[in-house]
This record gives structure tokens, C-alpha cells and sequence, in this order.
């Protein structure tokens, strides 16, 4: 028994709560939301020391025995999300108060943006299928109120196509729930895990590994599913925009990560062969379509798609090493997308478009932001000394290991891609003539360059320092190669 | 427009107004051992209110019950969490309920449970949220 486990749920939730009933008072709101998310966020440090010393926190909520009870598993997998998730609205709430209207902020963006949270981090560490949906939905409603939050027509638009799909997926999610619990009898990770392994995943079982995959595969925004993402993620406020990429899509991916390294894990030859045909059919059409459009919020869009796609492909590989690349890479990517929508919403406030063809020259009055863009890049297609690197040098290195060429060649011929998509913001909005027209904003531009530069900084620690990173990724990769690990501690036997 | 003349309406709401109030707070307190409960009792107090609003208007409905309900919802929610927190003052795991056995001097012997203050912060969000949806639709802003 140990309540740390739940600190980093409840803490936010409180905050949103509280924040709730003072909404109006905009000045207030800001300074509370900002020390509640730093007194979270050296919480959630905390509570990972605690784990990366001591081992998983198991709390069986209400007192109840582990698979009776809803438990809430704190191993090192998920708290690393979470204190990377804190990060993020760390930057997020500094950032936000110069991008939002006041008008915007008193209508409950706080609160959103606290119950957000609290859905991200319960889906990271609850240890329950279903609690896992309850949690999904946490963060969903959160996000279908900032979508809309300020109510343009395109806002609107767009948020009937994100609402409509993440309402089917769910739907599908707990159908594929109540298939899962008529034949296991069970929504306790660990015991479904458990009675898997007993029956030997006869052929219902992968069926409906399957089904859960499409679930999470909708949500994480994978090949044949992704139509609905790039559109309605550039439609709100960029600080809402910064959220969704680092956060949303990832908690698919996690979700497919715990799944199908915990329970689903029998018939590898069928599911996980299959992951790497939708992994590399991800980056082809991730990239296409970044490469295809001049609007730089798209671009940033696209391109957390092949980032997925190269996630899944680690998964689907399924050996020690792509498993430690795509975990590498997870925390990568959720930091850059972060940190590379917060930027391109800052060029496009200082320059008033988000059409590259309209802006030239802009690294004549904001240098800072123009360099940081410049290491963004290099981060995101995985020069060397930055962390994009290792990640997918480790997810490569496994393909080779497992002989899939294949998909060695297409991630490769990606990150090039993937690098120029990012380049051409460089070159074509930050090089060339000088625009007189652009306004000069100093104090907006200050005010947004640090919550970007503090991302930036943890990407390249990440990328400088790995050695330093490095024993964490394999604790983490031990304890997802080794399910039983994971069971028994949850069910201590 | 001419005003239409709704007197047994609102002389039948008068009285079904308190029957269906009373009623959910039956369902409310019944919760623990026979159907009913936090989420019902909610819906049928936003039901006798939402009558209350229909025949008399939304001045009179707040004269009656002077409450913002858009703050009825944070309010639920922090007496829900707060039960769930109380806990770590006792050392015991997140969300644990605890019950007494208490002699009251006309009801006699009486169960009592924490998770009533659990239901009642259920019952105060489902109250408050169904008014707050049901009263923006309505008023035209």
C-alpha cells in the first residue's frame, strides 16, 4: 500500500477543481495553475525516485485485493510518462497565457487543461482494461472542450470530425472490453495477462488482441486510421495544438506498447508481423503528407504520424532493442512535438500567417526562435548528437537484428524526408529577404522563446546525456520483455 | 402574445415539485442496499427543478433556490475527491469508506458510511451538471 501512486491523478484533478470556482478572475487563475503544476511536477520527481530506487508502487485503491480491486501500478514504464507528461504542461502553462485571449482563459482553459492531465497520467498508471477506457474518456472530454474552447467556425468544423471518430473508437473500445471479460472473466491486466499465458492465446484471444489494437491504433493515429489527426490539431489555440501532439496520440501508443508486451504476446508471428506492415505503410503516408503542404502548422502535424509509425515498428520488432529504441523515442517525440507546435504557433503569431509562402526573413528580427527551430529539426529526423538519434539507431539496429530490411530502408528514407519537410520551415520563413512588414513583438517573443527553450533543453540532455538516461530505458526495457515481473508484482505470488 | 392561463399547472407543481424533491432524497439515502442512489437522486431533483422552471420561469425558480448551479458541479467534485483524499490522514490506500454503527435518539440504530459523502458529491455534480446543460439550451444569449 503506498498513495504516491496516486498523487500525480489527484493532484491535478484537485487543481482543475479549484480552479473551477475562481474562473473569472483570469490574473489569479494563471499564478494558481502555474504553482499547482510545479508543485505537481516536483511530486511526480519524486514519486519516480522513489520508484527508480525502490521498484513498482502498487496501490489497491479502497483497500481491495489486486484483481478485486481497481489497483494502480506505478512501475518505471509509466512514471517516466507521467513526469515527461508534467514537463510538457510545465512549458504548456507558461506558454499559455500570452497565446490565449483573457476571454479564453476564464472560460474554464485551466480546468480543461488540469482534467487533461489528470487523464493522462491515470491512463499511464492505472493497472485496469477498464479504468484505462474510464481514463481515455477523462482526457477526451478534456480535449473535446479545448478544441472548441473560443468557438471559430473552423473549430467547430473540425471538431465534429474528432469528436464522431474518437466516439466510434471508444464504442469499439468497450466492445472490445466486454469480448475480453466474457472470455477471461477478468479486466485486471495482470490476471488477463495471467490466464493468456494459461490458455495459450487459442485463437478468440488474438482475434480480439487485434480488435484492442485498431482501439488504440485509432487513437495513436496509425495507417488506415489517421485520416481524422492532421486537421483538427492545428485548429485550436497552438498551446491546446502543443498538447494533443505531445500527449493524446502517445497514450495510444503506450497503450499498444503495455498491451501487447504484457498480454498479447503468444502469436507474435500474426500480430506483430502485422505492426510492421502498418508501421511502414505509417511513415510512408505520414510523410507524404508533410512534405505536401505549406502550411507550417500542418507540417508539424504530419509529422507526428511516421513518429508513430516508427514507435510501432520497435514494437512490432519485439526484440530488446527496438523495444528500448521505441521507449527512447516515446519520450523523445512527446517533447519535441511539444516543443516544435509551441514554436510554429509563435512564428505564426509573429508573422501573422501560417503560410510559408508569405513570410521570408524572419531570423533577422527573432534569431533565437530560428536557431531553436534549426536544433528542432536536426532533434526530430535524428542527427547524432541529439536524442532522435539513439532512439531510432536502436529501433534500426533491432530491424537488422530481426532481418527486416525492409523497414530498415523505409525509416531511413523517412528521417531524411522528415528532415527536409522540417528544413523547408527553415529555410524558406527564416532565410531569404528580410520582410519589413512583419511586426517586431519583442516582449511576445521573450515571453514565448523560454517555455520553447526549457523543452529544448530537456531534448538535448536527452539526446548529450544518455548515457545518464540510458539505465533507466533498460530497467524499463527488462520489465516489459519480462511480463512475469510485472504480474507477480501486481498479484504477489 | 397573450398569456396563456397555466393555473393547474402551476398548482400541480407546487405539490408534485416537493413529492418528486422528497422522492430523491429517498433514492439519494437508499442507494446503499436497494436500488437508487448518488446518480438517480441527482436526475430526478434536476427533473423536480427543472418543473419548478417550467411552469414559474427561471426568476421565481431562483428565487426558490438561490444557487449558481455552474458552481454546484466543482463543488460536487470536491466533496467526491476530498472523501477519496481523507483517507491518507488515516494511513489507509486511496478511496477507502469506513462505516459506524450510531444510536440516534428518534431514528434508533443507524448505519453510518463515509461513502454517503462520496454519493453526495455524485449527487451534487449530477444536479448541478444537468442544470447547467438544461439552463444554457434554454436561455437565449
Amino acid at each position: 500500500m503506498s498513495n504516491l501512486a496516486v498523487l500525480p491523478i489527484v493532484i491535478p484533478l484537485l487543481a482543475g477543481i479549484l480552479l473551477a470556482f475562481v474562473h473569472k478572475k483570469t490574473i489569479l487563475v494563471r499564478n494558481l495553475a502555474k504553482i499547482f503544476t510545479l508543485g505537481n511536477t516536483a511530486v511526480v520527481a519524486a514519486v519516480f525516485y522513489q520508484v527508480y530506487q525502490n521498484g513498482t508502487i502498487i496501490l489497491e485503491t479502497g483497500g481491495w485485493q489486486a484483481p478485486y480491486g481497481i489497483v494502480l501500478v506505478a512501475d518505471l514504464f509509466a512514471i517516466t510518462l507521467v513526469l515527461t507528461t508534467n514537463i510538457i504542461g510545465l512549458a504548456c502553462v507558461f506558454y499559455a497565457p500570452k497565446s490565449l485571449s483573457a476571454k479564453q482563459e476564464s472560460f474554464y482553459f485551466y480546468t480543461f487543461y488540469f482534467l487533461l492531465i489528470t487523464g493522462v497520467s491515470g491512463a499511464f498508471l492505472t493497472g485496469d482494461l477498464f479504468n484505462l477506457f474510464v481514463f481515455f474518456e477523462v482526457l477526451l472530454m478534456a480535449s473535446y472542450a479545448l478544441i472548441v474552447l473560443g468557438g471559430e467556425k473552423v473549430q467547430l468544423r473540425e471538431s465534429i470530425k474528432y469528436v464522431l471518430v474518437n466516439l466510434f473508437s471508444s464504442i469499439l473500445f468497450v466492445t472490445t472490453i466486454s469480448f475480453l471479460y466474457s472470455v477471461v472473466g477478468t479486466v485486471n491486466m495482470a490476471q488477463i495477462a495471467q490466464r493468456v499465458q494459461e490458455v495459450d492465446q487459442r485463437g478468440i484471444l488474438t482475434t480480439i488482441g487485434i480488435l484492442l489494437f485498431f482501439v488504440f491504433g485509432t487513437k495513436a493515429a496509425l495507417f488506415p486510421l489517421y485520416y481524422w489527426l492532421p486537421k483538427p490539431y492545428i485548429v485550436p489555440n497552438p498551446v491546446v495544438s502543443a498538447l494533443f501532439g505531445a500527449l493524446l496520440t502517445k497514450v495510444g501508443v503506450y497503450s499498444i506498447i503495455r498491451v501487447f508486451t504484457l498480454i498479447f504476446i503468444h502469436e507474435t508471428s500474426i500480430t506483430h508481423e502485422m505492426f510492421i506492415w502498418i508501421a511502414g505503410f505509417t511513415l510512408v503516408f505520414g510523410t507524404i503528407g508533410a512534405l505536401s503542404t505549406n502550411n507550417i502548422k500542418l507540417i508539424v502535424a504530419y509529422n507526428i504520424i511516421p513518429a508513430i509509425g516508427f514507435m510501432i515498428m520497435g514494437v512490432g520488432i519485439f526484440n530488446e532493442t527496438a523495444i528500448s529504441g521505441a521507449i527512447y523515442y516515446l519520450v523523445n517525440d512527446m517533447i519535441i512535438k511539444a516543443a516544435l507546435f509551441l514554436l510554429v504557433g509563435a512564428v505564426t503569431y509573429l508573422a501573422g500567417t501560417s503560410d510559408l509562402r508569405k513570410m521570408s526573413g524572419l531570423i533577422n528580427q527573432y534569431p533565437l526562435l530560428g536557431w531553436l527551430l534549426f536544433i528542432s529539426a536536426f532533434v526530430l529526423a535524428g542527427i547524432p548528437p541529439f536524442s532522435g538519434f539513439i532512439g531510432k539507431l536502436l529501433i534500426l539496429q533491432g530491424g537488422m537484428e530481426a532481418e527486416e530490411i525492409t523497414i530498415v530502408i523505409i525509416g531511413l528514407l523517412a528521417s531524411l524526408l522528415i528532415l527536409y519537410s522540417v528544413m523547408k520551415i527553415f529555410l524558406r520563413g527564416f532565410w531569404g529577404q528580410k520582410d519589413e512588414s512583419i511586426k517586431v513583438d519583442k516582449k511576445a517573443a521573450n515571453h514565448f522563446t523560454i517555455p520553447i527553450a526549457f523543452l529544448m533543453f530537456f531534448s538535448v540532455l536527452l539526446g548529450i546525456g544518455a548515457e545518464l538516461f540510458y539505465p533507466v530505458v533498460e530497467d524499463i526495457t527488462n520489465d516489459l520483455m519480462n511480463p512475469d515481473i510485472y504480474i507477480d508484482s501486481v498479484l504477489k505470488e | 402574445m397573450t398569456r396563456t392561463n397555466d393555473l393547474i399547472l402551476r398548482t400541480a407543481t407546487s405539490l408534485l415539485a416537493f413529492i418528486l424533491f422528497g422522492f430523491s432524497i429517498y433514492l439519494f439515502f437508499a442507494g446503499h442496499s436497494s436500488p437508487g442512489g448518488g446518480f438517480i437522486g441527482g436526475l430526478m431533483t434536476a427533473a423536480a427543478i427543472v418543473l419548478m422552471y417550467m411552469a414559474y420561469g427561471y426568476d421565481t425558480m431562483e428565487k426558490v433556490i438561490p444557487v449558481n448551479f455552474r458552481m454546484l458541479t466543482p463543488a460536487g467534485l470536491l466533496i467526491a475527491v476530498t472523501t477519496g483524499i481523507g483517507s491518507f490522514i488515516f494511513g489507509q490506500p486511496f478511496l477507502s469508506h469506513t462505516f459506524t454503527y450510531v444510536h440516534l435518539p428518534v431514528l434508533g440504530e443507524m448505519e453510518l458510511a463515509t461513502a454517503v459523502l462520496f454519493d453526495l458529491g455524485v449527487y451534487l455534480t449530477v444536479v448541478g451538471i444537468t442544470m447547467t446543460i438544461i439552463l444554457s439550451i434554454a436561455e437565449d444569449r
